[in-house]
């Protein structure tokens, strides 16, 4: 299973590291990254394998948001399903 | 990869625009509840739903939370009651407190089918059935009503019209000091689908499966968001936008549908395309008609350019589902939607526009609030009105409207939560006493003749 991790917010030193030290602690495998500036904001979304996740995946989703709550980012997790379902036939 | 730019659209619209899914219902059918004994009967009905939907509200929630995307309501439609009333002949409102009581087990929201199917007459339970809906709406909370009085196939039963002007008026007075609640939970029918997964007029109809899986989108933000960013394109490219915004609404309704039924092992009934508002700022209907470029909802025009809404929802939803139904069109719940509150307080819009905008859009005259003093025939005389619209066009259409008792025009009903608010609308009160006092049945028009 694979999921969306998308962070925005103000741009500053070492979120990527942050994000994928975090994924790193529960074993979810990064698969590609991506990250952009759109509007002023910086943008950054991964994609990630969290097959052999060590913890619940609503558990990982709330880790997450929290962190992101503490970077002053938002943070959010989704099942990749749901973007393949909307934007592409 | 996923596009970077499709990704932040996706979490914009749910984030910024409201986009959501509005309601998972759960079709339970009932046929094998019933007992000449009311008691056994009842029981039957429990156990049967409390089963069934044990575990609807918790796989909403985890749905909800693994795919990001917020599902609003998860709501159970049963077997039109009227026909578990039929084996009996007992107290129909012992089966809206059983109804009632499995809806708070299971903790859903609304429960509908508190029903009857009427359009070519009276069968036994539903004249017990439907004399019994103000009672057991003012006696629950949470049971929904609804009661079909015409089809294209049948034509329109009058003496079904003539008792429901009534029915509204009491069901609007049992709960007066409740905001006439009673009377937003009752909706009147003709054409009415089997499938349709919204309140209040949601039941399971005899030729569904034993149990089933709706889903009901939402997303006139979406639409209006994207509408605000088209610039300045003509109504053709309007159309287009919308189609396409459509289209990613109802992929969303599709997937969440399919993964509900797997979760819970329930086949999966149909997609609703329909654009649902709520009272909150940025989902309302009436405000993507303003966007595309009328002052008010209500004015000229208004007809017009929710037939091309309409339309356009339609053919961007129907090639993401694999399956559609229910009511599937925009819906213009007065009440329910802050541009069509505003509307309506401004005097821009009438009923009388309203009505002609229900031969183009989804259901009918819903969530309008009429003064308290209005005649019941006056009532009856418009659901025969909407019940014409309906029967001629081949399409459903409904009556919602709330007798807001002890207040006069230009005063408010506020029922809180989705239901809304709203201003009493005028109400053209020339006497149609003599036509709906005759009874008898509207034969079934020429468009029924199809075979």
């Amino acid at each position: 299973m694979r999921a969306v991790l998308t962070v925005i917010g103000k741009d500053m030193v070492g979120i990527l590291a942050k994000v994928s030290t975090a994924c790193a602690q529960y074993q979810a495998n990064i698969i590609d990254v991506n990250q952009t500036v759109m509007q002023d904001l910086f943008t950054m979304v991964m994609l990630i394998d969290i097959s052999k996740l060590n913890c619940e995946f609503s558990d990982f989703q709330d880790k997450m948001t929290e962190m992101g709550k503490g970077m002053e980012m938002d943070i959010h997790c989704m099942h990749e399903n749901i973007f393949n379902s909307m934007h592409t036939i | 990869m996923l596009n970077i730019t499709n990704i932040m659209e996706t979490i914009r619209m749910i984030q910024d625009e409201n986009l959501d899914i509005r309601t998972i219902t759960m079709g339970i059918s009932l046929l094998d509840c019933c007992d000449s004994d009311i008691d056994k009967s009842c029981e039957k009905v429990y156990d049967k739903i409390v089963t069934r939907a044990a575990n609807l509200v918790k796989t909403g929630e985890d749905i909800e939370k693994e795919y990001g995307i917020p599902i609003i309501n998860k709501r159970i439609s049963v077997t039109p009651i009227a026909m578990l009333v039929a084996s009996n002949g007992g107290d129909p409102v012992k089966y809206a407190k059983t109804l009632q009581r499995a809806a708070e087990t299971v903790g859903v929201n609304f429960i509908g089918g508190y029903s009857a199917l009427v359009h070519k007459g009276f069968a036994p339970g539903d004249l017990s059935l439907i004399q019994s809906i103000p009672q057991a709406l003012a006696e629950t909370e949470n049971v929904c009503s609804s009661v079909n009085i015409g089809s294209t196939k049948t034509g329109i039963n009058m003496d079904a019209v003539r008792l429901m002007g009534s029915i509204i008026r009491q069901t609007s007075e049992l709960t007066a000091d409740r905001q006439c609640i009673g009377a937003a939970k009752l909706v009147v029918f003709c054409n009415a689908p089997e499938d349709n997964p919204f309140m209040a007029g949601a039941f399971h109809g005899a030729g569904e499966p034993d149990c089933v899986i709706n889903v009901g989108v939402s997303g006139p933000g979406v639409v209006r968001a994207a509408l605000a960013k088209s610039g300045n394109c003509n109504i053709t490219e309007i159309a287009d936008i919308i189609k396409k915004t459509a289209f990613k609404i109802t992929r969303m309704g599709q997937l969440v549908g399919d993964e509900a039924s797997r979760r819970l092992g329930v086949p999966f009934g149909i997609v609703d395309l329909s654009l649902a508002p709520t009272p909150a700022i940025g989902d309302s209907v009436a405000h993507i008609l303003e966007e595309i470029g009328l002052e008010r909802c209500g004015g000229y025009g208004t007809t017009a350019t929710l037939a091309m809404l309409n339309d356009a929802v339609k053919k961007g939803g129907v090639m993401a589902s694999s399956k559609v139904g229910g009511l599937s069109g925009a819906f213009i719940p007065v009440t329910e939607d802050a541009g069509m509150i505003n509307a309506a307080k401004l005097g821009a819009l009438t009923i009388e526009k309203l009505e002609a905008m229900t031969a183009v859009c989804s259901v009918g005259l819903d969530m309008i609030v009429i003064p308290g003093d209005t005649p019941q025939e006056i009532i009856s005389a418009m659901i025969a009105d909407e019940a014409a619209i309906g029967m001629v066009n081949w399409k459903t259409t409904a009556v919602r409207v709330i007798p807001a008792i002890g207040k006069k025009e230009g005063e408010e009903l506020n029922f809180g939560g989705l239901l809304g608010k709203g201003p009493v609308m005028h109400v053209n009160r020339y006497s149609p006493a003599k036509f709906i006092s005759r009874g008898g049945q509207i034969p079934a028009p020429l468009q029924s003749l199809k075979n």
